[in-house]
């Protein structure tokens, strides 16, 4: 935080414009004012639609809300949270939503890892397969979901004919529409589409990787695996934390591909947590319950950014 | 291959062992490359592919290419039309966020005032909150302005989920630009505006260049809140028209797949022209 010395103090330079030049008091009181006009209309914007939406969220939470004009909305106290605690589709949505951030948040970071570790050093034609890394990053949850549905078809689908060929079986395997097939069918996706991410934030990363220790190392005989453990894994443990915390929160919030892979189905078995509150509200019209179980995920997901900053902090010092 | 071999301090203080292994990394590159892009290709070879013939037996390569599922997406189907109200939400959000997140980033960049670590953590925190969380009290206020089943009002939800992370990007790299070229404007009496304008935005090129491609690709791309918010066709995005379109008939991949061709590759080209800065723009912005 060193860059933020203050402007205060400085000769009357510094000052909102030409025009501006009046008398010092009323200078010093614009200059005062500077940041706060500048902030005011992102802060506006996010206080409107990010903030006071936390907060209201959290206040539906305790009614059983109708959103059909003129409807009562009798105030049910917690009974929308003990609600949570005994709907078997919720214990359902937990485990698939952890199953998710389990399984795919370390895969993508390995692989990400893996792949900037081969990709930071000089390699011809680097910028080409960096890009293609990349893309899938940026194309549509709609298109990759359908894509990928396709891929896994039961009839014509190509995952299906490979198998045939590598283990002689002709059968044809639903995929989207099991429940373990379908949760496999939604990870392939979910990290064919987030590898990028994590690969191009650790290829920045590896820039800071000091190139002298690495030498330092070797000259002393240490191993390939115990470089990577002493020196580069420790360069990297901002750019780690920072990637897991994010992929988390993006496994938590787990929505399209669920929608538009297996719609939850069969039976809500692939149903992850914001799935099914969006169900709740938007099929149900449940807006109460539903609203109870986002602020429940927004309270854990956010203990839990908090805890992961904190721990970084911690290794800092 | 000869250059990298050639480097003989990369032998050294490579990243993977003593010798530089460029054959080897370069056969992982090509893997990992083609994996990447693997289903895309095969989404473009779909789309040109008849549509009785995608039914049935595995497609490798269409038997009777043809560009009949483009005409039909692109005119039957409104398509152009999503493309069009795509388009104008992605650009009016990339617009709106890269200002407001610039003007943001340079008052945490550059001044020091009672309440800015709470307004920081207050922006920050939000990246903890997914954006599909918000979705009902966020429906219930564009409910309440109006704002239900609106392109603009879209534009205003998505400038704001947009906002904490690029402010927190940019201010990174705005603190990295030395204040003594700022000096030397506000000598010649330079407002606070036109420092920005006419000398912060131009040195930060490579970062607003890349928040513009998230932000874009973010606005063009989004579903939840799309799906929530609109109702009227005429005003779908093209996630929303294709994911409408295969609910209308499972059976036209066709069409589907030259749909999803035409959503794909604006942000596919926003992103090749962008991602020359991308690799600077990170390590110079806040991610360091």
């Amino acid at each position: 935080m060193t860059t933020t010395t203050t402007l205060e103090g400085r000769p009357a330079a510094v000052s909102l414009g030409a025009a501006s030049r009046r008398s010092g008091r009323s200078q010093r009181a614009r200059r005062k004012a500077t940041p706060y006009l500048l902030l005011l209309p992102a802060f506006a914007l996010y206080a409107i639609f990010t903030a006071y939406p936390v907060f209201r969220q959290f206040e539906i939470s305790f009614f059983n809300w109708h959103i059909f004009p003129g409807a009562s909305n009798p105030f049910v106290g917690w009974s929308n949270y003990t609600k949570i605690f005994h709907d078997p589709i919720v214990r359902t949505a937990a485990w698939n939503s952890f199953l998710w951030i389990v399984v795919t948040v370390p895969l993508q970071i390995v692989i990400g890892l893996f792949a900037a570790g081969t990709l930071a050093d000089r390699l011809p034609a680097s910028a080409l397969w960096r890009a293609a890394i990349y893309i899938p990053v940026v194309t549509s949850p709609v298109v990759v979901a359908w894509v990928f549905s396709y891929l896994f078809a039961s009839q014509g689908g190509i995952a299906n004919s490979v198998l045939a060929v590598f283990t002689g079986h002709h059968e044809a395997i639903d995929w989207t529409a099991q429940t373990w097939t379908g949760n496999v069918v939604m990870w392939l996706l979910t990290i064919w589409k987030g590898v990028g991410w994590s690969f191009i934030i650790f290829l920045a990363a590896l820039d800071g990787v000091p190139r002298e220790l690495l030498e330092a190392a070797r000259i002393d005989g240490a191993s390939e695996p115990r470089v990577w453990r002493s020196v580069v894994i420790p360069s990297l443990r901002a750019a780690i934390t920072f990637v897991t915390v994010l992929l988390v929160i993006g496994a938590a919030q787990t929505f399209s591909q669920v929608y538009l892979v297996t719609s939850g189905g069969p039976y809500n078995s692939t149903q992850t947590l914001m799935s099914y509150m969006r169900q709740l509200a938007f099929i149900n019209f449940s807006f109460g319950y539903a609203a109870a179980l986002a602020s429940l995920v927004a309270l854990v997901l956010f203990g839990f950014s908090w805890a992961e900053i904190y721990v970084l902090r911690q290794q800092e010092l | 291959m000869r250059r990298a071999v050639a480097k003989p301090a990369l032998s050294s203080t490579g990243l993977f062992g003593t010798r530089p292994k460029t054959r080897l990394r370069l056969a992982i590159a090509v893997v990992l490359a083609l994996l990447s892009v693997g289903p895309l290709i095969y989404m473009v070879i779909l789309s040109f592919q008849s549509n009785n013939d995608i039914e049935g037996d595995t497609v490798l390569l269409p038997t009777h290419p043809t560009t009949s599922n483009y005409v039909v997406a692109w005119t039957e189907n409104s398509f152009g039309h999503y493309f069009a109200n795509s388009f104008l939400v992605a650009i009016a959000t990339v617009i709106i966020t890269v200002s407001l997140a610039s003007l943001a980033a340079f008052a945490f960049a550059r001044y020091k005032f009672p309440g800015r670590e709470l307004i920081f953590y207050t922006f920050l925190a939000s990246l903890a909150i997914p954006p599909v969380l918000l979705i009902i009290p966020q429906f219930l206020l564009m409910d309440r302005l109006h704002l239900v089943d609106s392109l603009v009002g879209l534009v205003f939800l998505y400038v704001s989920a947009n906002l904490p992370f690029m402010i927190f990007f940019l201010r990174g790299f705005f603190a990295a630009i030395p204040r003594e070229y700022e000096e030397a404007f506000r000598l010649d009496g330079a407002s606070t505006l036109r420092v920005i304008v006419r000398l912060i935005a131009p040195l930060s090129l490579p970062a607003l260049a890349l928040v513009s491609m998230f932000t874009f690709s973010m606005a063009w791309d989004e579903f939840p809140l799309a799906l929530t918010m609109l109702n009227t066709p005429s005003r779908f995005t093209l996630p929303i028209g294709l994911s409408d379109f295969i609910g209308a008939h499972t059976t036209f991949w066709g069409p589907f797949f030259a749909g999803s061709v035409i959503a794909t590759v604006p942000v596919v080209i926003i992103f090749v022209v962008t991602q020359r800065w991308s690799r600077r723009g990170i390590s110079l912005g806040g991610l360091r």
